[in-house]
């Protein structure tokens, strides 16, 4: 288990790299998507709503390995060439931020009616009372399931090894291929990912109880 | 006190992964694989579903075709007598091997080339299908062999654990290298303009080209790929019963008339050059 490190520590720093950023990437942009649509079903316009209903329940819907294959070999055959670290992360973040939709609407509705109710009567607009009393309070209340999100969104990144993404599983498939030693070269992938999602899951948690 | 149990649950699943580590492979590799097929009266192969004349998945009978299914079944009835039964199990390039040492298979016959490194973890038959390594590009692209993929900003596409995708490292050190899971794959990546040519053994390429007009194979075989059949290491047994068989076929014509059957009308391909010993 040590002999696959040490011999390939370089192919396994350039995996983790790419797995770390892409996960960074997917986080950030799901999140901004993610919210967006989730104060999309909330607004009182129906066409937005439906848009936002529309986006949620395609990408939610649909396995990520085939939006993954559709970005990495339908879209290039019409408009542009996406390699496999690019159209492996566009479909994380769609595929996270329908999730991230979801789990912040249901934040934004438990939140109760009465406050923006009140904040309307002091003169905000419903933007203003959205952005500075309601969605503060929504985030605080969906930590928990935003952090299995942000858990899961990190595991998921593992498609780019299908759209030869060059990330930590596509480098642990190399190495066990070539190396013929699966067994531990897995065991050396998933400790290496448990080392970027074990502090991800502390820190929400801490999160979590610095917000309560 | 709470920092304390996290620190003990931490080493715990390290240790968990690490008592899995040390408890791996050992497991049904000592048993004789040839004394249970006979007592099973079953061979299982490693075969490849996604690889035109070799292996492929006919949808419609949903069974697997190809002249490794034709071979198999052929070396079976000579291991096991008449009545052996041949089943078949899908692999590819990247699982062949794991699921031989795990005993889910009891040999390869799947395009795989003997290779030293190989030879130390399995045991190979003797060579049943002399192929090559080639190229298959678009018919208008400027890529005629091997030597002019040598460039900064070219693209090879490449199958996870084969031969193939180590041997174009060594002859084109300067393109880079995409490793996509099977042939299907690899070549919808070319379709898509993901890299600029595609490379594996020639029987493989010259299968896909058949079926798609647009293709075709360039700049011959660069390197020699015997594919052999494989048994996990030891059991040499199998492994004499599977050479004796092979060497039957082709004294009463059985492999030559396989050979004939899958690769008879394939164009710019060379029966006697897949034949040689």
């Amino acid at each position: 288990m040590i002999n696959v490190f040490t011999q390939h520590w370089q192919e396994l720093l350039l995996g983790f790299g790419n797995t770390l950023l892409c996960s960074v990437i997917a986080l950030f942009f799901s999140l901004i998507i993610g919210s967006t649509f989730a104060i999309f079903e909330v607004l009182p316009y129906k066409v937005l709503h439906i848009i936002g209903r529309v986006y949620i329940e395609v990408f939610r819907n649909i396995p990520l390995l085939v939006i993954g294959m559709f970005f990495y070999v339908v879209v290039p055959q019409f408009f542009v060439t996406l390699d496999g670290f690019t159209a492996g992360t566009i479909g994380l973040t769609l595929y996270t931020s329908s999730f991230i939709a979801e789990t912040v609407r249901a934040g934004i509705q438990a939140v109760d009616d009465g406050q923006m109710e009140g904040a309307r009567a002091n003169g905000l607009t419903f933007m203003q009372a959205m952005w500075h009393i309601i969605l503060p309070q929504a985030f605080r209340y969906v930590i928990p399931p935003l952090g299995n999100q942000f858990i899961n969104l990190v595991k998921n990144s593992s498609v780019l090894a299908f759209v030869a993404g060059f990330d930590l599983m596509y480098q642990g498939d190399a190495i066990a291929s070539t190396t013929f030693d699966t067994f531990n070269t897995y065991i050396v992938v998933g400790i290496l990912y448990l080392i970027i999602t074990l502090p991800l899951s502390y820190y929400m948690r801490y999160l979590e109880k610095k917000l309560a | 006190m709470r920092r304390w149990k996290s620190i003990l649950v931490l080493c715990g699943m390290l240790l968990l992964t690490l008592s899995l580590g040390a408890c791996s492979n050992e497991k049904s590799a000592q048993q004789n694989a040839l004394k249970r097929s006979q007592e099973s009266n079953t061979l299982t192969w490693g075969v490849k579903a996604d690889t035109r004349l070799f292996g492929l998945m006919d949808i419609k009978s949903g069974t697997i075709k190809g002249f490794d299914i034709d071979m198999g079944k052929e070396v079976t009835k000579r291991v096991l007598g008449k009545k052996g039964h041949a089943k078949f199990v899908q692999v590819t390039s990247k699982t062949r091997i794991p699921l031989l040492k795990n005993g889910n298979i009891d040999a390869i016959i799947a395009t795989m080339t003997i290779t030293p490194d190989r030879e130390k973890i399995v045991d190979f038959s003797n060579v049943y299908f002399a192929a090559g390594q080639s190229l298959l590009v678009k018919k208008d692209s400027d890529i005629k062999n091997v030597r002019d993929l040598n460039k900064d900003g070219m693209t090879v596409l490449a199958v996870k654990g084969s031969t193939s995708a180590v041997n174009v490292k060594k002859y084109a050190p300067k393109a880079k290298v995409l490793e996509l899971e099977d042939y299907a794959q690899a070549f919808t990546a070319l379709k898509s303009g993901q890299g600029d040519a595609m490379t594996t053994d020639n029987g493989i390429l010259f299968g896909i080209a058949a079926e798609n007009p647009g293709y075709h194979v360039v700049g011959g075989a660069f390197t020699n790929e015997p594919y052999g059949i494989a048994v996990d290491k030891g059991q040499t047994q199998l492994k004499n019963k599977i050479d004796q068989a092979i060497a039957d076929m082709r004294r009463d014509g059985t492999y030559q008339r396989l050979l004939q059957k899958w690769f008879g009308n394939v164009a710019g391909f060379d029966l006697k050059e897949a034949s040689q010993q």
